[in-house]
């Protein structure tokens, strides 16, 4: 019985470990390549720790503790790691496969900005005055433009 | 029943092994590579544990310990440099 349980365990903690790496190959973008590895290869390599920790305490006479400060110090500085990976990448301004959210009123007015700039100037009024109407300190501005 | 599990295990996680390093290497930017030596070290740790279950001895996770205390100071200082362009100011 125990040896299914810890069978269990490993082939979880591995497909795991595997599937944070395919994550790592297959996603399209930094920021979502750091989502698969941080998570999963944590995850893994704390079922496969938590196996071994149970399998050292029954097949020999002391119990085995170790696993488990590995398990606490992989826990503590996979977040942080990935935090500063994350920080790094903002810091170099990598290319995101992420679109910036339609409703912002920054985004929405940069964007306004842009069509103006670029000549086109179908959709800004709406825009426009709705940015106007929502954030009156910005009017001016868009009354001189 | 454990016996074969584990080698089940030692080919998926060499497969991770192999995968990571494969993004080690193409990586288009820096913080690619970081990231790929991150999952790298961690997967080097699952391997550790899983040779240790394997010949049971329990003689690896002292290094499994310092591969994961030395891969994260690795890990910190390179994204430091990418940061700040320098690691200790």
């Amino acid at each position: 019985m125990l040896e299914y349980f810890l069978s269990f365990l490993i082939l979880t903690g591995a497909l795991l470990t595997f599937i944070g790496s395919l994550g790592l190959v297959r996603l399209k973008d930094l920021y979502t390549r750091l989502h698969g590895p941080t998570k999963a290869t944590t995850l893994g390599v704390g079922c496969l720790l938590i196996a071994s920790s149970i399998y050292f305490s029954t097949y020999t006479e002391n119990i085995s503790l170790h696993e488990v400060l590995i398990t606490l110090f992989l826990f503590i500085t996979a977040p942080v790691s990935a935090h500063l990976l994350a920080k790094a990448a903002l810091h170099l301004n990598l290319h995101s496969i992420a679109k910036t959210p339609e409703n912002d009123i920054e985004a929405e007015s940069s964007a306004a900005d842009n069509t103006e700039l670029s000549g086109n100037t179908e959709n800004t009024g709406s825009g426009g005055s709705g940015t106007a109407q929502g954030n009156p300190q910005k009017a001016p501005d868009q009354i001189r433009q | 029943m454990l016996a074969v599990t584990i080698q089940i295990a030692f080919a998926l996680v060499t497969i991770a092994v192999i995968m990571s390093f494969f993004r080690l290497l193409r990586g288009p930017d820096m913080p690619d590579r970081i990231l790929a030596l991150d999952t790298l070290y961690i997967n080097t740790i699952a391997l550790l544990v899983l040779l240790g279950i394997y010949l049971g001895s329990a003689l690896f996770f002292e290094a499994a310990l310092l591969i994961a205390l030395m891969g994260f100071i690795g890990t910190v200082a390179l994204c430091k440099y990418l940061l700040r362009g320098d690691i200790i100011e």
